[in-house]
């Protein structure tokens, strides 16, 4: 196979089709991103498919020259688990938002999460509603003042790594828009995953809900904020390495280092750690102040793949029946002649 | 059986040419097991027939109650059988309750049999009934049995060492044995169905067959019947017959289907009453490469199947009337992105979640226009039982010749009915082999072939094809998001043109009874056998009139209003307030008159009837008919 694929760039999985995202939008360099790894795969072109709901993000397909499918809200997961487990050949992707995935698609998403199909999704998060104008998410934070929340939302967020995990995700990870190498890096684990590879993409909406992730991306404050997890790695985070997490009793806890507090202290990164627990701490300690936001893969273990197991079943069955006769099928049970 | 005229030289045999029978008890009694055998029974003797089974939403209401009775009714004959049948010559009733609720039913004259164990005063109050009808002259009018069904069934089983609950559960069989006896029926494929489903309990099996003896001896032995019952076979058409329901022969339907084109069979669906059974039936054909998928919910079920589709599968999704009101979006996006894809709705009496288990016809407007927008699809529905087998096979032919979505309408009724259905060839059966596009040269994703305008098949994992296809409107041929207004109103057109194309596969009517006359009947799917039987009767009395029955609902067939035109008047009877005869009225500008019954029940062959001697009784009768 290898032998004769392409060699493809990044124009290969370009499309003919003018992108109609607002200047200065977060998708673009999402776009970019995924359109950069992959003709790294290793994977004919003709074999991958982007499956996307509806939303900004869901216009995503029309820019990948590659299979796509623009369907309705909130089932891209739903129409990706059936073309997958009917073609398990095909490498299916889907692309989502924070809408799309987490309110009116929350009950295919969690699903999809807890069968372990095999698909990567792609869930933008930009924390607003752009493609109907501005209004709030499930993930605007409370207080959210939006077109349909003028005194400011009430209801509380998701946060949409915990809520994979509780699905029993097997892989969780996030990353963000303008992180290009993070993200890239982030996608190609993703790739290499067996079932459903979630990762929440913190992306900006320039017109709505400008400045969504500002306090994680600015330069002179990022480093504060945000912890890249790696595998193996203690949990050191802050501009000068000077801060980490441990554990006390059942919680996390920022500690400095120095004063007798060393590297060892800290908790070593595992995301084949058995226990969801821990990835669910992280997915969420930055809802309390001090806390940074966690970036990177938090959780990746093996677990069986829903559509090997569809298919594996239905090869058992002809293995051990042989294959079905239509014949015999339709003269099944009493019978009876009339001459 | 030989001995019986030795033994009871009193005893009469009478040959008749049908009977129906009604089994009725507490959910818990086994009435439908009891039904099912009967039935198969009498479709191995040879006899034509008819079922009907009824039975509650609730999984086991309060023993004993109102709402907790079943029943299964089958009406077998030696001429053609076309419905269940009006009124029930033999009443089984295990308790008050099923008394109660069945006996309006039953024929002045029919035999009555009642397990009187369960008369208690207790047994009446949960019927809710007053006084004990046993007693209070309420029965005079039939021939009844006053059977102690749960004692001697104790008594026939007191050497197995079963408790009392075990036991009781065998009295359906003691009256199974009965009406074997009173029908001169052989016990031999009960023995052979107990055997098989109680292969590791075999002292359950014994005791089901001891109970049925003991039943079939007690009516030789206590002469309490003086006469028993003939019913000679059928004259059916050659062949090799099984007994079918409408959910069976649609799951075999699309495995047929499956077969015949070549693709693999992908089924996304969410458990509803009355379709179930066609996702228990078809996730045991994996051995046919069948893929069923229990999906999270409705909208799941159909956007999955949307998935395998696009994927190149046969992709079906079954349902009722409230899980079709959710897959509506999704059939929109199956239109749009012009993918072959089968819809099956089993209807059921709504709206909301109204009577799950009852049978309706009342989502025919549903779907023909149940989508936003112009968004037409092929309907079709099946007639009977059997037919259910060749309206999936045409169904899917249709979706992927057409590349469409196509809507298949059964109801409650076919689904669990059943009826003798003449197994197939498979000679009989189209081919449709599929050709998926597979030349990049010239590729166009919305480029139609002219005869069907179908766009092509063009299926990831294929060099050279990739393209992208959504719900957003297309620019004609190239398939690209287009917004502009004289192509949505040109893809619009080519959208319904493509559905009404379709009527090329439609046959023209020929209606049966009078080719022309003083009235036209015009029905669809479940109602076939109640006015096919209506016809026979009355057109015996010399009326002069012909029977349409559709099944093809869009495209409707060609020559239909020319049809219409040759009777002095139409009539559609239907289980809803009026949809066909509306799409009649609005299409064909004809003064059709609608007959409608909203009950959760099946049309009685006698209500068409008196229906179509009201209408074609002279003016002036009427008109007194009316001052009465």
């Amino acid at each position: 196979m290898t032998a004769t694929l392409p060699v493809y760039s990044k124009k290969d999985f370009q499309t003919d089709q003018e992108v109609r995202w607002c200047p200065g939008c977060g998708d673009y360099a999402i776009l970019s991103a995924v359109q950069s790894v992959f003709p790294e795969l290793g994977i004919p072109r003709e074999k991958f498919v982007v499956i996307s709901g509806i939303g900004c993000s869901s216009r995503f397909p029309y820019y990948m020259n590659t299979y796509g499918f623009h369907t309705i809200h909130g089932r891209a997961p739903a129409v990706a688990t059936g073309l997958k487990l009917s073609r398990p050949d095909l490498e299916v992707w889907v692309a989502t938002g924070d809408g799309d995935a987490l309110s009116i698609g929350g009950n295919h998403t969690i699903h999809m999460l807890r069968r372990n199909v095999g698909l990567k999704v792609l869930l933008f998060n930009n924390r607003i509603y752009g493609l109907t104008k501005g209004q709030y998410s499930p993930t605007s934070e409370i207080g959210k003042k939006a077109k349909s929340t003028p005194y400011g939302s009430v209801d509380r967020p998701f946060h949409p790594l915990s809520l994979a995990l509780g699905a029993e995700s097997t892989f969780v990870a996030r990353s963000v828009d303008v992180f290009q190498a993070h993200l890239k890096a982030t996608l190609r684990k993703a790739a290499a995953h067996q079932g459903t590879a979630f990762i929440e993409i913190l992306q900006n909406c320039n017109i709505f809900n400008d400045g969504a992730w500002e306090t994680l991306t600015e330069r002179e404050v990022r480093d504060e904020h945000t912890i890249a997890v790696e595998h193996g790695q203690p949990l050191v985070f802050g501009k000068n390495k000077d801060k980490g997490l441990r554990m006390r009793g059942l919680e996390l806890e920022v500690v400095p280092l120095g004063n007798g507090v060393t590297e060892k202290d800290l908790i070593v990164h595992d995301e084949r750690h058995p226990n969801p627990g821990y990835a669910f701490l992280l997915s969420r300690m930055d809802s309390t102040p001090g806390f940074p936001t966690p970036l990177g893969v938090l959780r990746a273990v093996e677990a069986p793949v829903y559509e090997a197991g569809v298919n594996a079943q239905i090869r058992d069955v002809v293995a051990r029946k042989g294959k079905g006769d239509l014949g015999r099928l339709l003269q099944a049970g009493d019978t009876w002649e009339v001459k | 059986m030989a001995t019986t005229t030795t033994e009871a030289p009193a005893r009469r045999r009478e040959t008749l040419e049908q009977a129906v029978i009604r089994f009725a008890g507490d959910s818990g009694d086994g009435m439908q097991i009891t039904g099912s055998q009967f039935t198969n029974t009498a479709a191995l003797f040879g006899n034509d027939l008819a079922t009907f089974p009824d039975f509650p939403a609730e999984i086991r209401a309060p023993a004993g109650t109102l709402p907790g009775v079943s029943g299964f009714q089958i009406n077998f004959s030696s001429r053609d059988v076309f419905t269940p049948g009006d009124t029930v010559d033999v009443l089984v009733a295990m308790n008050p309750a099923a008394l109660k609720t069945n006996l309006a039913d039953l024929r002045t004259g029919g035999v009555l049999i009642v397990n009187v164990d369960n008369f208690k005063e207790t047994d009446l109050k949960k019927a809710q009934s007053a006084t004990n009808p046993l007693e209070d002259h309420s029965l005079d009018g039939y021939r009844v049995f006053k059977v102690e069904l749960t004692k001697l069934t104790r008594l026939a089983l007191k050497d197995l060492g079963l408790d009392a609950k075990s036991m009781d559960r065998c009295k359906n069989f003691f009256a199974l044995g009965m009406c074997y006896w009173l029908y001169n029926r052989t016990m031999d494929g009960t023995h052979k169905w107990l055997d098989d489903k109680f292969k590791s309990k075999p002292v359950l099996a014994e005791a089901n067959k001891l109970a049925m003896k003991a039943g079939h001896v007690y009516c030789e032995a206590t002469e309490a019947f003086e006469v028993s019952y003939e019913i000679p076979p059928a004259r059916l058409t050659p062949g090799v017959y099984r007994n079918i329901s409408g959910n069976s022969a649609l799951a075999l339907g699309f495995v047929a289907a499956a077969q015949k084109s070549g693709l693999m069979l992908f089924q996304g669906s969410y458990p509803i009453t009355p379709a179930s059974d066609i996702l228990h039936e078809l996730s045991m054909y994996k051995e046919f490469g069948v893929m069923t998928f229990q999906a999270e919910d409705e909208i799941a079920a159909v956007t999955s199947a949307i998935g395998a589709a696009y994927g190149g599968a046969l992709a079906l999704t079954t349902t009722s009337g409230p899980g079709m009101a959710l897959k509506m979006e999704a059939i929109g996006l199956a239109i749009a992105t012009e993918l072959p894809l089968v819809i099956c709705n089993v209807q059921r009496g709504g709206p909301s979640t109204g009577l799950p288990t009852k049978t309706e016809q009342a989502d025919l407007f549903q779907a023909i226009f149940g989508r936003n927008s112009e968004a037409p699809v092929p309907v079709l529905a099946a007639s009977t039982p059997g037919d259910c087998f060749w309206v999936a096979l045409e169904a899917s032919r249709i979706a992927i010749k057409y590349m469409v979505p196509v809507i298949v309408l059964s109801d409650g009724y076919l689904a669990n009915g059943a009826e003798p259905w003449k197994v197939p060839s498979l000679s009989e059966l189209p081919d449709f082999p599929v050709h998926y596009r597979t030349d990049p040269e010239g590729f166009q994703p919305y480029f139609r072939n002219p005869d069907t305008l179908a766009r092509p098949w063009a299926i990831p994992g294929t060099p050279g094809l990739e393209h992208r296809i959504g719900g957003l409107e297309k620019q004609d041929v190239t398939g690209n998001v287009n917004y502009e207004p004289l192509n949505h109103e040109r893809m619009v057109r080519l959208r319904a043109a493509k559905v009404a194309a379709v009527v090329q596969e439609v046959p023209d009517v020929v209606p049966a009874g009078d080719a022309e006359g003083d009235l036209l009947l015009v029905g669809w799917g479940s109602t076939y056998g109640a006015i096919t039987a209506a016809l026979r009767a009355q057109r015996d009395k010399g009326r002069r009139i012909g029977h349409v029955h559709l099944r093809h609902l869009n495209p409707l067939p060609r020559n239909l209003g020319e049809v219409l035109e040759r009777y002095g008047k139409v009539v559609v009877p239907e289980m809803n307030m009026g949809q066909l005869v509306w799409m009649l009225r609005a299409q064909y500008l004809v003064d059709a008159e609608g007959f409608n019954k909203i009950q959760g029940k099946p049309f009685k062959v006698s209500e068409i009837e008196a229906k179509i001697e009201e209408v074609l009784m002279p003016a002036a009768e009427r008109g007194q008919e009316m001052r009465r």
